[in-house]
């Protein structure tokens, strides 16, 4: 099909093709840079004294294992507000609302996505920690629980979105059959869709987790930041302080090329892999999903 | 079509109460050249600095005045890497410091802009009125972790702070947490938070009964019980204000500095006089600070 524009067709497709390569050339520039600012950290400072249990950067103490501890168990307990919740919401939009309600429900998920984490940071100290410290009888309300709690709500909208198009996508003819089997409409979807959905479900899991691992704003204003080892489930109502919210905090203080900004600069290391680990199983997930199903329904 | 309204309405309400916020500014012309001089650093110090640079713009229209903030911390290291033109700092610049500024070619020069006395807070329900700097020193070290050992209720302390870019937060570190010895390591104990801004302190001393923290005096709001201290145990408790910093009474008493790298020429120079002044200390008296005895 040579047309006299043929140099168009090669132009938009070198844009094209520049512009997705970019991508992943930003990406690895980002990763080049991280690795540089932060190897040195090994260097200055021993892998035991790096992995101790005691950030105090400006006494030279820089065992990042708290931080660690802190940024997963809220993220742990995010995860478990936002994966009912979520969940729930998808369902619910999915399968059981009218179509009416569906168009109204679904845009206004997404407004709630768009609320500005620090604007929920503000709210939390406010309104939530005062709420959460009564009501579990908690020395104080800045804690780790208020932090779940603030990091579930922003990512419930990616779950959602994720979830609800998951689910959408399960095909018609799985329900009517189960409908036909003679299953509720419970039953149908808790034993039939949700299983025929389960990557895409997962998938929305894990964007929702990635979300709020990287959240700073919010987990800075709520949490307390005290640098605490969270290793039981009972860490979850004491203080902690998270990888985000330390960079965030010292960042603006450090003298370019000290230890502590190397050390600030391998926190980002370490962010930067777990982020890179939840998003590679995601995708992993769902590259599954679709060859699985077109061999199903070819 | 008709699906679209309802989104549509909601985009369109919220962009016109977004609207409401724009601020037409009124029309300025600046024909001469313009002094444009950086001033970044200190938190505790921001407030006051806006309200310095507000004033003396209006007597100076010719000098653009920027104030940041960001901690002494960050203050210090834009002096040391010589990219502002005057440091706010509500502690003294370190040894270490100053010797990456030298290293840099930067020499920084000091001065004593206002006081600041840095008051101890706790909810007004808490029964305890007065501590000594040694009680204070082992609560924020954890030696002390209920208020019932210190004649209070059986409630768990809770330690607030600033982050560790405050000078507010190195200052109490060295002076009170270390009773001012240079060679106690005493740190802050590891479940103290260490809150962004004075703000979050603030609000969380007001609810919330258990709670401890300090700020700069120009920070507290009345309704807060400021704690009295004893510089040491027999001496008497001194509640903080401007006659007890300046008699020396009261213990937890700072200097508020400013930095320049090298000696201060042209309109930096002029700016910094005119702080040392009557006019500008007078300020330092209405945000709540101690002015310094202007120069005889």
């Amino acid at each position: 099909m040579k047309t006299n524009s043929g140099w168009r067709e090669f132009a938009i497709t070198k844009v094209i093709q520049v512009a997705g390569v970019s991508a992943i050339g930003i990406v690895l520039l980002i990763f080049f840079f991280l690795m540089r600012e932060g190897l040195p950290a090994l260097r200055e400072v021993s892998m035991l004294t790096l992995f101790s249990t005691r950030w105090y950067p400006t006494e030279g103490l820089f065992g990042i294992m708290p931080l660690i501890t802190g940024s997963l168990i809220v993220t742990l307990g995010a995860a478990m507000v936002a994966v009912p919740f979520g969940l729930g919401t998808a369902i619910f939009i999915a399968e059981i609302s009218p179509r009416w309600m569906r168009e109204m429900l679904k845009p206004l998920v997404e407004l709630l996505g768009g609320l500005p984490s620090v604007m929920l940071g503000f709210l939390g100290i406010l309104i939530f920690a005062p709420y959460v410290r009564i009501l579990f009888a908690l020395p104080t309300g800045l804690s780790a629980m208020t932090g779940s709690l603030l990091l579930g709500a922003i990512a419930i909208p990616t779950v959602v979105s994720v979830a609800e198009d998951a689910l959408d996508s399960v095909p018609r003819a799985y329900r009517e059959g189960a409908w036909a089997l003679g299953a509720t409409q419970w039953q149908t979807i808790w034993r039939v869709t949700l299983p025929a959905a389960r990557s895409g479900v997962l998938t929305a899991v894990m964007l929702g987790i990635g979300r709020a691992i990287g959240e700073t704003m919010t987990v800075m204003m709520v949490t307390g930041n005290a640098p605490i080892m969270a290793t039981y489930m009972a860490a979850l109502i004491s203080p902690v302080r998270t990888m985000t919210a330390t960079i965030a905090a010292e960042m603006g203080e450090v003298a370019t090329g000290s230890t502590h900004y190397h050390v600030l600069f391998f926190i980002g290391i370490v962010l930067f892999f777990v982020s890179l680990v939840v998003n590679i199983t995601a995708s992993a997930i769902i590259f599954r999903q679709r060859k699985r199903s077109e061999r199903i329904l070819s | 079509m008709k699906r679209l309204i309802f989104p549509l309405l909601i985009v369109v309400i919220i962009f016109v109460s977004s609207l409401s916020g724009c601020v037409f500014g009124g029309q300025q012309q600046s024909k001469s050249p313009v002094e444009a001089i950086d001033n970044k650093g200190s938190d505790t110090m921001v407030n006051l600095a806006l309200a310095w640079a507000e004033q003396y713009q209006e007597e100076h229209p010719d000098v653009e005045l920027a104030v940041t903030g960001g901690g002494s911390g960050t203050g210090i290291a834009a002096l040391i890497n010589n990219s502002v033109d005057i440091a706010n700092a509500s502690r003294q610049i370190k040894k270490e410091e100053k010797a990456d500024a030298e290293k840099n070619g930067v020499t920084p020069v000091e001065f004593t802009v206002a006081r600041d006395a840095i008051g101890v807070i706790v909810n007004p329900d808490n029964p305890v009125s007065q501590l000594t700097r040694q009680q204070l020193s082992d609560i924020y070290s954890g030696k002390i972790t209920n208020w019932k050992e210190l004649g209070g209720e059986d409630r768990p302390i809770v330690r607030l702070s600033r982050e560790s870019n405050s000078g507010t937060h190195v200052y109490f570190l060295e002076q009170v947490v270390r009773l001012g010895d240079k060679n106690n390591k005493t740190l802050f104990s590891a479940n103290t938070l260490l809150l962004p801004s004075s703000e979050v302190i603030i609000n969380e001393v007001r609810q919330n009964p258990n709670a401890i923290g300090y700020d700069g005096l120009g920070y507290i709001p009345k309704d807060l019980k400021i704690i009295a201290v004893a510089k040491n145990p027999g001496d008497p408790y001194v509640l903080p204000s401007i006659e007890t910093v300046n008699n020396k009474s009261y213990p937890i008493a700072r200097d508020l500095y400013m930095y320049t790298p090298g000696e201060p020429k042209g309109a930096v120079k002029d700016y910094i006089d005119w702080i040392l002044g009557e006019e500008a200390q007078n300020i330092v008296a209405e945000q709540g600070f101690v002015p310094i005895k202007p120069a005889p």
